[in-house]
């Protein structure tokens, strides 16, 4: 427990954001200390001797020599209990608006000490085990009803077990005592706020493999490149390519329960953006604002340094919690390479030996660990409960460039890769996901279970659709060297169908009310049409039809609006079959059969 | 307390000094220098050691030596004493008035460094701020409390289009209280001047305020300039409810100052020789635009920089355009067709222009009618690339059009005078007046009804005129 071993050293030296102490001989690494008189917060991340080298969270500036240094003996941890869903977070799990009531300041001062958790309010709690059952870690004790669309599960800590002596329902705080276990004569007494440090993952009963869809609303993802519940994905791209606006549609739409977004050493607008556009807009699932089942979490570029390289694990851990309730949580990261500066920025400043491009030789590892931490698993506890992690990290590589440290060690662990393109952005096509050079691991294992949905129609088309955009690439080749008109009927066709994907399915507006979002019924019937109008044009120029009457045909129009069609409105899309056959053999001439030119 | 003299410097190194034998001195704090010949200088601490202090000369160590040099630690970090009568004032890049007038007497003593904003204090900023200039109003919109920088190279008329933006930028809904704060970093005496005779001629200068480091001032000087004129703003914006606009310029030469003096403490480098902090040492300024809640003014934020060689992958404009909210990217191309402002239409960016267009902000069709000229444009080039392959014939009759629009568009839409100030009804008119040389069937980003409402009578009109002709 805090308190009993409080180890105090005193200021040796000052960097930045790097403070040495002497006299710190006890602590450990990671270990949470106060620095100086104003008590700024910090972790220790070197020892030698008896001096420790820490990063502090807080900005430096004012500190002197000889200040004390005080050492809490335990490692950063984050409190964990109801009312995160909602809250707006510092790196190290400050809630924003306390520390604002408290500086009495639109600017963040330093030294200021606030629980993450709302100390006086009362939680209605709902006991969910009665007196005499046996639990163990995991299980769960009651609930609590923390905003309209989440069941706040209180669970069983970590490493206690017993018979259940007292439990009761009733309104009590995060404080309160609500279950007291009897584990062989040693009482336990539970409340619905526990601790856990942030760098250790949450164990699991037992982990799944991530074959169940996550779908985002996003056409060209669910439809090409999906990610799966528990699923890990990476957006790189260069600045102005749309990671942001990927990453907000995604912490919208993604058909998660509890979405943490974590905005990790980026524009302060951004993350304020979101607080004020979350508690307006309705998830389609529940009907309620999406802020009711989101935690934010900000450590803005100009926020100290190294409390972005720990927002990265605030943010994992608050997602275990939930997870560990039984819950699919999606994770945005925006941006991991930004978290990678901060690693590199602390490494310097200990003078250790760099790596590629000056980051620690240990960036990949690190990277890899974090990543780990998504899936989708069995959590611990009675009933075989089933939650799921998955991440989606931005990658901001410097001038676009993929071959850079942090990009290339997400690749490494990550399953899904949306590759963002300049030239698309410029050209105004978002999202900006280029279809060529991006993939997704998933993909199989999404396609059957697609298929069984959709009549086994899927697959088919996608691969289809697919191999239609390849074409396109190489035909596109030919027409810059000879022209447009070396290219068979046929593979006109194939570039008009190309086009029509790229234009009226995979590019989507997510600023447009309907466009915003299509559900995978309206994606699969969008699909099929585009598919159908290809082949039914091929048979149509086979026999003889020409080429611009085809090209020009009315129902094209309609296809390229079918995505501003709502979702209510999509048994239209249906109809467009008909419409399509009955334009098309307009203008097939009669009896002409293969006079192809 | 009379504060401690030092002279106990032990090493003089570049911009760095170190000093041997302190006591009581606080990371960060100020501190001043006394050379033997009793001229003064001021530093700031780098970095202690138990009893040693590493300290940056904002002035540079020339003439500084072992023997005689006297260092005071102030004990108080650099602050900037601010007040209303600052405007209309300049000063160098010290804060020191060069205008010959009078100190500041101060309202206020702020820290410059200031402090970072909390995320859940700002204000979304959506006000739409009409610069007069159709390919940002029109395709770039620009709102107030945005950071937006212009990425030039060197050659190209950056200094005469910012000066156009502090001239014309107003807000539609009426005049309110406005300021200009100005800091130049390294620039030309000529470049210094174009914008103080600029401010003069249109009687700017009473609502302006300069710091001024010249190309020939120190270089390590130039490290502190932006962050009084962002205190100055500060101090305007928040506490004087004025909307100011920040032109900084050139960030290049800041960065290399920065470079400097990360060399001279023999950092690991980063990318290009800067040093791995870049990235949250230009957050810690950036971020500094933007509005706070329950405040009526705003900080707008107009960086400029050129990129070395036009190479927008350099780590300045690269690290620079990950933290503003977008980019007006200059084209040398456009430059050297004689088109002013050459504002390379395609890879410049709003980010925030979404919220501050549309409907009672300015017009409905904006968004839809922006996409679609981005999209057309993009199209057009991309036909006249074609074009140089394979010659005008091998086009089919839609990339004709869509080369023949681009062409217009680059001639009327991106083209207009130092002096011509295009209210945004004006831009949006003339976008829908270019879009009629396109097949409606290839106008696929923008809603039916507006076609119908902006395009349709103007077809029509065209119409008739071809029938009378």
């Amino acid at each position: 427990m805090p308190n009993e071993n409080v180890i105090k050293g005193i200021i040796e030296r000052i960097s930045g954001p790097l403070v040495i102490a002497k006299g710190m001989t006890g602590a450990s690494m990671y270990d949470v200390v106060h620095i100086g008189e104003l008590g700024l917060v910090g972790e220790i991340v070197e020892l030698s001797g008896d001096n420790a080298s820490i990063q502090a969270y807080e900005e430096t500036s004012g500190l002197m020599p000889g200040e004390p240094v005080v050492c809490l003996g335990e490692p950063l941890s984050v409190e964990l209990g109801p009312g995160i869903i909602e809250q707006f977070y510092d790196g190290i799990q400050r809630p924003l608006e306390l520390i604002e009531d408290v500086a009495k300041s639109h600017y963040i001062s330093r030294g200021i000490n606030v629980p993450a958790l709302d100390r006086a309010k009362k939680w209605k709690f709902e006991p969910r085990v009665k007196t005499g059952d046996v639990v163990e870690p995991g299980d769960v004790l009651g609930v609590v009803q923390e905003t309209v669309v989440v069941e706040h599960r209180i669970m069983v800590p970590a490493g206690v077990r017993g018979t259940v002596k007292t439990i009761r329902s009733g309104d009590y705080t995060v404080e309160d005592v609500i279950a007291v276990l009897d584990e062989r004569g040693t009482q336990h007494e539970v409340r619905m706020m526990q601790r856990w440090p942030v760098r250790i993952p949450r164990p699991v009963a037992r982990r799944l493999p991530p074959n169940v869809p996550m779908t985002t609303g996003q056409r060209i993802v669910d439809a090409f490149f999906p990610i799966a519940l528990g699923g890990t994905a990476c957006v790189p791209g260069p600045f102005g390519s749309g990671k942001t606006v990927i990453q907000h549609q995604f912490a919208k739409w993604a058909q998660a329960q509890i979405v943490v977004y974590v905005g990790c050493g980026e524009r302060g607008n951004e993350m304020t953006d979101v607080l004020l556009e979350f508690p307006e807009l309705d998830d389609p699932q529940t009907g309620h604002p999406l802020m009711k089942r989101t935690t934010l979490i900000a450590n803005t570029s100009n926020m100290p340094v190294a409390a972005r390289e720990a927002s990265i694990y605030t943010a994992i851990t608050l997602a275990e919690y939930y997870r560990d309730m039984g819950y699919s949580v999606a994770l945005m990261a925006d941006s991991t390479s930004r978290w990678a500066e901060a690693l590199r920025e602390m490494s310097g400043r200990l003078e250790e030996m760099p790596g590629e491009e000056g980051y620690p030789a240990y960036l990949g590892t690190r990277l890899a660990s974090f990543y780990e931490r998504a899936g989708r698993c069995i959590v611990m506890g009675k009933g075989d409960r089933e939650g799921s992690i998955s991440v989606i990290g931005a990658v901001s590589p410097p001038g676009g460039d993929l071959s850079e440290p942090v990009t290339q060690n997400t690749l490494r662990v990550t399953k899904v890769f949306w590759g963002l393109d300049a030239n698309l952005a410029y050209q105004r096509h978002f999202p900006a996901i280029n279809w060529l050079s991006s993939y997704s691991l998933y993909t199989e294992t999404m396609d059957s279970f697609w298929d069984e949905k959709f009549d086994d129609e899927w697959s088919g088309l996608r691969i289809g659709a697919m191999t239609l955009l390849e074409e396109e690439d190489q035909l596109r080749e030919v027409v810059r060297l000879v022209g447009i008109d070396a290219l068979s009927k046929e593979e006109r066709m194939v570039l008009e169908t190309a086009k029509s994907l790229r234009e009226d399915f995979l590019h989507q507006n997510a600023f447009h009310e309907i466009d915003t979002y299509a559900s995978m019924d309206k994606q699969f019937k969008m699909l099929r049409t585009i598919i159908q109008f290809h082949h039914a044009g091929m048979d149509a120029l086979k026999k003889g039809a020409a080429m611009d009457e085809l090209f020009g045909l009315p129902v094209r129009e309609q296809i390229a609006r079918m995505r501003y069609l709502e979702e209510k409105d999509i048994g239209q899309i249906d109809k467009l079959e008909d419409t399509m056959k009955e334009q098309i053999n307009g203008i097939v001439p009669v009896g002409g059969e293969s006079n192809v030119a | 307390m009379l504060p401690k003299e030092y002279r106990t410097i032990s090493g003089l190194s570049g911009p760095l000094m170190m000093v041997e034998n302190t006591t009581d001195v606080r990371f960060d704090e100020l501190v001043e220098i006394e050379l033997g010949n009793g001229e003064k200088r001021r530093g700031r601490v780098l970095e202690i050691e138990s009893n040693r202090a590493l300290v940056q000369v904002f002035e540079g160590t020339t003439g500084l030596d072992l023997a005689d040099t006297k260092v005071r630690f102030i004990g108080k970090v650099l602050t900037l004493p601010v007040a209303r009568d600052m405007l209309g004032r300049v000063f160098n890049g010290r804060g020191d008035p060069i205008d010959g007038g009078a100190p500041i007497i101060a309202d206020k003593q702020l820290d410059i460094n200031g402090m970072p904003m909390n995320p859940y204090s700002r204000d979304y900023p959506s006000e739409f701020v009409q610069t007069g200039i159709s390919t940002i109003d029109g395709l770039n919109p620009m709102v107030r409390g945005q950071k937006l920088p212009i990425f030039s190279a060197s050659g190209l008329p950056h200094n005469r289009m910012a000066a156009q933006i502090a001239r014309q930028a107003t807000v539609i809904s009426g005049h309110e209280d406005f300021a200009v704060v100005f800091a130049a970093m390294g620039i030309t005496f000529e470049e210094a001047s174009f914008f103080m005779e600029d401010f003069r001629k249109t009687g700017a200068l009473q609502r302006t305020v300069m710091y001024v480091n010249l190309a020939d001032d120190p270089a390590i000087e130039r490290t502190t300039t932006p962050r009084l004129a962002l205190t100055a703003a500060e101090y305007l914006a928040f506490e004087c409810d004025m909307h100011v606009v920040v032109i900084l310029t050139d960030l290049t030469n800041y960065c290399e100052a920065l470079r400097e003096i990360s060399a001279a403490r023999k950092e690991v480098p980063g990318r290009r020789g800067y040093p791995g902090y870049l990235y949250t040492d230009l957050a810690t300024m950036y971020e500094r635009a933007g509005r706070l809640k329950g405040k009526k003014g705003s900080i707008t934020q107009i960086p400029i920089l050129t990129m070395p060689e036009d190479d927008k992958t350099h780590p300045i404009p690269d690290l620079t355009g990950y933290i503003t909210e977008g980019q007006i990217i200059l084209s040398r191309g456009l430059h050297r067709q004689g088109i002013y402002p050459p504002v390379d239409v395609m890879p410049s960016l709003s980010r925030l222009k979404d919220k501050g267009i549309g409907k009672d902000k300015t017009r409905e069709d904006h968004a839809d009618l922006m996409n679609q000229l981005f999209a057309a444009y993009a199209r057009g080039k991309e036909a006249k690339e074609l074009a140089v392959i394979l010659g005008e014939s091998a086009l089919t009759e839609e990339d004709k059009a869509f080369a023949s629009f681009s062409d217009v568009f680059e001639d009327r839409y991106i083209r207009q005078g130092e002096y011509e100030n295009r209210n945004v009804n004006d831009t949006l008119e003339l976008g829908w007046e270019l879009l009629t040389m396109i097949p409606v069937n290839e106008l696929k980003r923008v809603r039916d009804a507006y076609l119908e409402k902006y395009l349709k009578p103007r077809l029509e009109k065209k119409a008739e005129q071809d029938k009378k002709a």
